[in-house]
C-alpha cells in the first residue's frame, strides 16, 4: 500500500514577487489575466510585533504571509493548527551574511542573525505570532522540498485527523553562495489540509511510486517563466492544477527514483 | 476518514559516534568509565576559548570516491556513523527484505554542511566564485545530509531532512513513524549528523551561551554549553523479532522566543505529556530520562523544575552532555542511542563534570552512574524556535 486516504484542501495561498497573491496567480495560471509588470514589495508580516516586522528576514515575511492567507481561506484559527514548514535553502541572505562574516570577523556575528539563521526560524516566528503550542516541523529535500512537505502534511492528517498548514518558501540568493544555490525572487505557497468532511470539498489523493525525472509533470502555464528561477519552482505544476476548478492529476518527485502522484478532485 | 492508531515500532539497529566514542561498545565504555570526550577547542583558524566534543580523524578520512560529490566534514561523519556497528549492512539486509523503495530516510541536522560554504567563503576565487573543489551544489543545501544517506545506503524511496535546530534528530522518529503507520514505508532509517563549524561556535558565542570551561549541566555554577559533533542512526521496523521499542513520542511548540525556552516550560511539559499518553505510560513507570541538559542557565533551570514537578524520586534523570558536548541537530539521536544503551545494558549514566547540583533540581537528577534494570526510558530534546520533542523507548513486553 503506497497511497494515503484522500484529505481535504481547505485553503490555498500563493505569493511570488510577480504574482502577489493566489487570486492574481490563479488568474495568470489560467490565462485569464497578464501578470503585473512591476514586482511587488515583500509582504508585511503583520503577525509580528511592529518592532519585529521591519527586521524580519525575507523568509519569515514570506512564510508568515502565505501561512496566514491559507488559514484565512480555510476559515481556521492558526493557533489550533499543526504546521509543516519547508524550504529548499532556508534564508540564503542570512547564510551569505554568516559565511562572509565568519571569513572576516567571526567574533562580530550578530546574535539576532544567528538565531534567525536556523532552518526553523519561520516556523518559530509563526508559532510565536499565532500563540500556537501545536507541533511544527521544518524540512528540506533539495528540489523535492515542496512534494516532501505536502506528503508530510497529508500523512499527519491521515494518521491523526488534525488539520495541518503546509508552508513552503524560497527567497533570492545573495553573494557567492548564489553561484551554487541559485534562486531569484520570493516564492511562497501554503495549503491547509484536513480530514475530508463532505463530497463538495476539494480533495487531494496522494500515491507514491517509482519513476524518474522524465515522469514529472512540467509547468505549462504563463506563470511558469515568471517563477522558473526560484528554487521552489517545482511546486508550480501542483498549483496549476489547483488553479482550475475541475479535477486533475500532477506528478512531482520525492527523491531521485520516487514519485508523488497527486490527484486533485 | 479512519485514523490509524499509533503502534510501537521496533528499533532493530542503532549506532552512535561522538567525541566520547565511535559505536555502541565504545560509547558504553566511556559512559561506564566516566571518560569525557570534551577537549580544548582547536577547531578552525581562530578558535574561541571553550571546550568542544570533536570526533578525531575526520580530516584524514575522505569519503569513498563514489561519494565524492557529497564530500564535506558533515558527510564524512555521516559515513563514519553508517559503517559503525555494521549499521549499513543491517540496512542492506532490510533492503533485500523490503525493497529499496520501501525504506524511508528521515534524517535531522541543524547546520548540515554549512561548514563547506564557510570554507568556500574563505577561499573565494578573485572573481567571487567558489573554489572549483566546492562547486558542488548539493553540499550547499540543508538536504546534503539526507541525500547522501539515501545514496550511500542505495535506497530509492522517500528521503527528507528535518532541520528544527536541536530537536531535529528526535523529531525524525515521529515523522518516520507516521510514514510507516500510513503504509508509505515498511521501515525507516532515522538519525542525524551535525559537525563543528564556525556558524555554531561563533553563533552561540554571540548569544553568550558558550562556556569557557567544560560544560557542567545542572550545576549551580554552570556557565553555558560546549558544542560537539556527532552522527547517529537507527533502523525502525514495523515487524521484527527483537529490538527495543519506540513506544511513543510527543512534539510541541513553546510559542515564546526564538532562542530562549518558555520560563514555565509550557511546550516541554506538553511534549512530555503527549509522549507518555501515546506510549500509554505514567511518569511512575519511567526508569530513566536522558535530559536535554545543555548546561545553559535557562534550559537547565526550566528542565529541572519540570522533572521535579512531574516525576517520582525513583526516576533516574541525567544529562550526558558532559561526555559529548551539545551535538545540536544530532543531540536527539545521540541521546536516543544513549537511552537505548541504558535499556540494553542497565547502565544509567549520571551527569559528568557537575559538582554541585542547582537547588532547582529534584532527587531525580543524579551525578553518579548507577547499574540497575531499565525497562522504560524517555529522551528530551528542546530546540531554538521553541521546538520540543520527547521520545519514549522500552524493552521486553511492550506495555
Amino acid at each position: 500500500m503506497s497511497e494515503l486516504p484522500s484529505v481535504a484542501i481547505e485553503g490555498v495561498a500563493f505569493w511570488h514577487t510577480r504574482l502577489p497573491g493566489w487570486t492574481i496567480a490563479r488568474a495568470v495560471m489560467c490565462g485569464e489575466q497578464d501578470a503585473p509588470a512591476a514586482s511587488a514589495a515583500r509582504p508585511t508580516p503583520s503577525l509580528l510585533a511592529p518592532t519585529e516586522r521591519r527586521r524580519a528576514p525575507d523568509t519569515v515575511a514570506l512564510a508568515l504571509e502565505v501561512a496566514a492567507r491559507a488559514c484565512e481561506a480555510a476559515n481556521r484559527s492558526p493557533a489550533q493548527l499543526r504546521s509543516v514548514f519547508a524550504s529548499t535553502y532556508g534564508d540564503l541572505g542570512i547564510s551569505d551574511y554568516m559565511c562572509a562574516t565568519l571569513a572576516g570577523t567571526p567574533t562580530l556575528i550578530s546574535p539576532t542573525k544567528f538565531h534567525n539563521s536556523v532552518h526553523n526560524a519561520a516556523a518559530g516566528y509563526w508559532t510565536i505570532g499565532t500563540s500556537s503550542h501545536a507541533s511544527y516541523t521544518a524540512i528540506s529535500a533539495y528540489r523535492y522540498t515542496f512534494a516532501s512537505a505536502v506528503l508530510e502534511a497529508a500523512t499527519q492528517v491521515a494518521c491523526d485527523g488534525q488539520p495541518v498548514v503546509c508552508v513552503a518558501f524560497d527567497v533570492e540568493s545573495k553573494g557567492p553562495l548564489g553561484t551554487v544555490a541559485p534562486s531569484r525572487g520570493l516564492l511562497g505557497a501554503a495549503l491547509v489540509l484536513a480530514a475530508l468532511r463532505s463530497e463538495s470539498q476539494r480533495g487531494l489523493s496522494l500515491r507514491i511510486a517509482q519513476g524518474s525525472a522524465a515522469d514529472i509533470t512540467p509547468a505549462r502555464s504563463p506563470a511558469a517563466p515568471l517563477v522558473a528561477e526560484n528554487a521552489l519552482a517545482p511546486c508550480l505544476p501542483f498549483f496549476e492544477v489547483l488553479a482550475h476548478s475541475m479535477s486533475g492529476n500532477v506528478t512531482l518527485a520525492l527523491s531521485d527514483h520516487c514519485l508523488l502522484h497527486a490527484q486533485v478532485s | 476518514m479512519a485514523q490509524q492508531r499509533f503502534r510501537p515500532l521496533r528499533v532493530t539497529a542503532y549506532t552512535v559516534c561522538t567525541a566520547a566514542g565511535i559505536g555502541r561498545a565504545a560509547t558504553l565504555t566511556a559512559l561506564d568509565q566516566r571518560r569525557s570526550g570534551l577537549t580544548r577547542n582547536d577547531f578552525g583558524p581562530s578558535p574561541l576559548a571553550t571546550w568542544i566534543g570533536r570526533v578525531p580523524g575526520l580530516e584524514q578520512q575522505a569519503l569513498p570516491a563514489e561519494w565524492a560529490e557529497w564530500e564535506c566534514r558533515n558527510n564524512r561523519l555521516a559515513w563514519r556513523g553508517l559503517v559503525a556497528d555494521d549499521f549499513a549492512e543491517v540496512v542492506a539486509a532490510a533492503r533485500e527484505r523490503y525493497g529499496a523503495e520501501r525504506i524511508a530516510v528521515v534524517i535531522g541536522t541543524s547546520t548540515a554542511s554549512i561548514g563547506a560554504s564557510e570554507d568556500a567563503y574563505r577561499r573565494l576565487e578573485p572573481d567571487g566564485r567558489y573554489p572549483a573543489d566546492l562547486r558542488r551544489p548539493i553540499v550547499h543545501t540543508p538536504h546534503s545530509l539526507g541525500d547522501f544517506v539515501q545514496h550511500a545506503l542505495a535506497l530509492r524511496g522517500i528521503a527528507v531532512t528535518v532541520a528544527t535546530a536541536c530537536s531535529s534528530s528526535a523529531k525524525v522518529f515521529g515523522q518516520a513513524e507516521r510514514l510507516i503507520r500510513a503504509g508509505l514505508a515498511d521501515a525507516a532509517v532515522v538519525g542525524g549528523v551535525d559537525t563543528l563549524c564556525g556558524s555554531t561556535l561563533f553563533g552561540f558565542n554571540s548569544l553568550e551561551l558558550i562556556a569557557s570551561e567544560r560544560c557542567r549541566p545542572f550545576d549551580v555554577a554552570r556557565h553555558g554549553i560546549n558544542i560537539g559533533e556527532a552522527a547517529g542512526f537507527a533502523l525502525l521496523e514495523r515487524e521484527a523479532e527483537s529490538g527495543a521499542w519506540l513506544l511513543g513520542y510527543g512534539e510541541s511548540s513553546d510559542a515564546h522566543h526564538m532562542s530562549s525556552p518558555h520560563p514555565e516550560g509550557i511546550g516541554a511539559r506538553r511534549a512530555v505529556h503527549d509522549a507518555l499518553e501515546s506510549a500509554q505510560l505514567t511518569p511512575a513507570s519511567i526508569d530513566y530520562i536522558n535530559l536535554h541538559g545543555t548546561a545553559s542557565l535557562k534550559n537547565d533551570e526550566v528542565e529541572a523544575r519540570l522533572v521535579a514537578d512531574l516525576f517520582p524520586s525513583r526516576t533516574f534523570a541525567s544529562s550526558t552532555k558532559g561526555w559529548t558536548g551539545h551535538t545540536l541537530g544530532a543531540a536527539g539521536i545521540v541521546e536516543a542511542a544513549i537511552s537505548l544503551i541504558a535499556l540494553d545494558n542497565g547502565l544509567l549514566p549520571g551527569t559528568l563534570n557537575t559538582e554541585q547540583l542547582d537547588p532547582a533540581c529534584g532527587p531525580q537528577i543524579r551525578r553518579e552512574n548507577e547499574q540497575r534494570r531499565v525497562q522504560r526510558a524517555l529522551s528530551f530534546s528542546f530546540g531554538f524556535g521553541g521546538s520540543n520533542s520527547v521520545l519514549a523507548f522500552g524493552r521486553g513486553d511492550v506495555r
